[in-house]
């Protein structure tokens, strides 16, 4: 164990068979304490790793992290050295994570600040209901593919997609995407099937803005996970917009 | 432009001879019902667009104004009455869901006024509230299971137990979730300041933490719904105690959309999304599918909150309601909150309003007799909610086993409002459910502090009477006492529900 650890550069805490209470209190201590990097050892799904921390510092997991990795989370950077399981950055505010692996269901739930990159493909719901505000825009860069419902309700924010290393045939998002999206934009590494697409989204042009965007994202991706820029951009980028901000306000009668 | 076939809810007839042309009646109408005649020097008033808020006819200096129901008689029809043509006349006109504000409005039996109290007469003497000690405090929380105690060599007793974190509440009602963008800035912050005053809690509702309530979080309650709206790490942290909203009474199933005409500068800066945009809260929490995932959440919320703050859960009153309440409990919820049909609303469409849920009479009878069956009632606190008018209902729910409260529409009426049900225009005359800078200053923010106190204080005086007539010098001991509680008029199958015996029994 760490926490008298304080000051310390580094510090290794194992997770192993214990609950994630004492394990994420021990982590929580550490960081706050001033370490800058928590190395967490033999994690097996525990839940709620950086749940809810607000100081800086990093984390960095071996293993597999269990659901709702950086709830909350505001401030500190989580590094998983393999794949991730569901609802990562949940309601995230702040901060980074970067996962050398493929991620679980719902992921960036409602998230409304930070970067989240992802090697590989992510499951269902990818998004859904990420907002902005101001200065605040969420940032989530999947390297392969997605499941059904990206950015499904999303009101804010930019979620790229890049169709990279994915199964022979698989789409680069499912069926439904975008479906009641109101805000933000989503930028796919190819055009999807018209009939993949919810009714509240349309195709759009990429602006010099969005390309700028593109470029510095796919050099954070290059940078964490490797491969080559340049070619990444070469992919025929399609962005996909909300066709309005309000799609449900026409449907009541006083 | 007139409406086809909709035809004014209200006649409002103006008497000449007291009417002194100030206008008085024209600047107070949001609804533009009032409009003065430049060239004749008249006001003249249009009834079509009346909602019946009394607003001009409160503020008339020579009470010239009158307001009545439109006597405009369809042939009688009990299947088909005049509301229902009237829904049906503006769907016609329209094509869209028909919206309605505050709570179920139809005239289905209220329970509470089929169930009477008890008092003390000759064996158990009553209790003078005015000279004896009454208690009304009630805490909110988890129990535990069992204590157990340290003796030290002196023989000094202490709790070994750990207890969880509790809510000390000096009255048993709470304000119920409305939040900002909903009712007003001046509304917010009365409920808060009042709630302090009182030695209880408000709750914000999904619509953030306005930095200007901040000190009074100590009695707020926060809630995390399925927008999220405003949710941080500082707003979990920062509160007295966090609400999961699974459901509402008043639209059980569904979510809710506050329109972007209500998301001014602040309201968008508190539940941190953009200006004059839909703030689309979604029927599902999206990481919420089944009673684990509410479990994930719920240890999500106490994770970040390192544990210190008890985690409520609210669900509407359905007919399964003892089931999820009982797995709401099992997935750690420290205090459920049950919103019966009756419950209030900004907004909700009429036909769910109207149609969906239980009353919270059965609702809670149902939740505490299973609870309490299934051996778990202490691990969690009740909260009922859905329609308490008066100090007489609130004593029956806590007889009934429920042990706080949360008034929503009474405390909206103590500050005002006149129940016309617009909430959703965004035009409340009374300035509750607006944010039109026009109208919200017309609410006091101390005057409506002192009327929420008022309505507090005369309620627990009340209650106070109450219990003392029946010989109980505690709330706690009426808690669940259905003993105290008689039916009248009820089926037996309502009798049995409600875990109670029928007056003369």
């Amino acid at each position: 164990m760490t926490a008298n650890a304080a000051g310390a550069a580094h510090v290794t805490i194992a997770a192993g068979d214990r609950p994630y209470r004492p394990v994420n209190a021990e982590v929580r201590a550490a960081l706050e304490a001033g370490v800058k990097t928590v190395e967490l050892s033999d994690v097996r799904g525990h839940r709620y790793i950086g749940c809810g921390l607000t100081c800086q510092g990093k984390i960095v997991i071996h293993g597999v992290p269990g659901n709702d990795l950086a709830m909350f989370m505001d401030g500190p950077e989580i590094e998983v050295l393999g794949n991730a399981q569901d609802a990562v950055g949940n309601t995230m505010n702040r901060g980074r994570v970067t996962i050398h692996g493929d991620a679980g269901d719902v992921l960036a739930h409602s998230m409304r600040g930070g970067t989240i990159l992802v090697k590989g493909s992510v499951g269902y719901r990818a998004g859904i209901h990420m907002k902005s505000y101001k200065e605040k825009r969420p940032v989530v860069v999947i390297g392969g593919a997605a499941g059904d419902y990206l950015g499904e309700y999303m009101a804010g924010g930019l979620l790229i997609v890049l169709g990279l290393a994915r199964e022979r045939g698989l789409p680069i998002s499912g069926i439904y995407t975008g479906t009641g999206m109101h805000g933000g934009a989503m930028i796919l590494g190819e055009a999807l099937d018209p009939r993949s697409l919810g009714r509240e989204v349309g195709k759009a042009d990429l602006t010099p803005e969005d390309l700028a965007d593109l470029r510095r994202y796919v050099g954070q991706y290059v940078a964490a996970f490797g491969g080559n820029a340049e070619e990444i951009l070469a992919r025929p980028f399609v962005k996909y917009l909300p066709v309005s901000r309000r799609p449900y306000g026409q449907i009541y009668v006083y | 432009m007139r409406k086809w076939l909709v035809e004014p809810d209200f006649i409002l007839t103006r008497d000449p001879d007291r009417c002194i042309n100030c206008q008085v009646c024209v600047r107070q109408c949001a609804n533009d019902v009032h409009v003065h005649d430049e060239e004749a020097d008249l006001v003249q008033s249009d009834s079509e667009k009346c909602v019946g808020c009394h607003r001009c006819a409160a503020l008339c200096p020579t009470q010239a104004i009158s307001i009545e129901k439109a006597s405009l008689e369809f042939r009688p029809n009990g299947n088909w009455t005049a509301d229902r043509i009237r829904a049906v006349y503006k769907q016609a006109e329209g094509g869209g869901i028909l919206l309605s504000g505050m709570g179920n409005d139809q005239t289905l039996p209220v329970l509470w006024d089929h169930m009477v109290l008890n008092a003390s007469q000759v064996t158990n003497p009553s209790i003078d509230p005015l000279r004896e000690p009454m208690e009304l405090v009630t805490y909110l929380g988890r129990k535990p299971d069992r204590l157990e105690l340290n003796r030290d060599a002196n023989g000094k007793v202490s709790l070994a137990t750990e207890l969880a974190p509790q809510l000390r509440l000096e009255t048993p009602i709470m304000f119920s979730a409305m939040s900002y963008g909903s009712i007003s800035y001046n509304a917010s912050f009365s409920l808060a300041r009042a709630a302090q005053a009182a030695g209880t809690f408000a709750n914000t509702g999904e619509g953030g933490l306005h930095k200007d309530f901040r000190p009074y979080a100590k009695n707020l309650i926060v809630q995390v719904a399925s927008g999220r709206f405003g949710v941080d790490p500082d707003y979990l942290n920062v509160a007295a105690a966090v609400e999961i909203k699974i459901g509402q009474g008043a639209k059980p199933g569904i979510g809710g959309h506050l329109p972007a005409e209500k998301v001014d500068a602040q309201v968008s800066a508190t539940r941190m999304i953009p200006e004059r945009t839909d703030a689309l809260s979604p029927a599902p929490h999206h990481d919420i599918y089944s009673i684990e995932d509410l479990r994930q959440l719920i240890y999500g919320i106490k994770e970040a909150t390192q544990y210190t703050k008890p985690v409520c859960v609210k669900i509407s009153a359905v007919h399964n309601v003892a089931a999820i309440a009982s797995g709401a409990v099992r997935a750690g919820a420290d205090i459920v909150a049950i919103d019966g049909f009756r419950g209030g609303t900004g907004a909700a469409p009429t036909v769910i309003r109207d149609n969906v849920g239980i009353p919270i009479e059965l609702a809670l009878a149902a939740v505490d007799a299973r609870l309490r069956d299934e051996g778990i009632r202490h691990q969690a606190s009740i909260v009922a909610a859905g329609s308490f008018r008066s100090s007489a209902d609130v004593i029956k729910a806590i007889a009934l086993g429920a042990d706080a409260v949360y008034i929503g529409t009474a405390a909206l009426v103590a500050m005002g409002c006149h129940l016309c049900q617009k909430c959703y225009t965004g035009k409340c005359n009374w300035g509750i459910a607006t944010q039109d800078p026009m109208l919200t200053k017309r609410l006091n923010a101390d005057v409506a502090t002192r009327r929420l106190s008022n309505l507090l204080r005369g309620w627990s005086l009340e209650i106070k009477e109450m219990l003392g007539g029946m010989g109980i010098n505690a709330i706690e001991s009426l808690r669940g006492n259905r003993e105290h509680l008689r039916g009248i008029a009820l089926s037996d199958r309502d009798l049995n529900i409600l875990g109670i015996k029928a007056a003369g029994e």
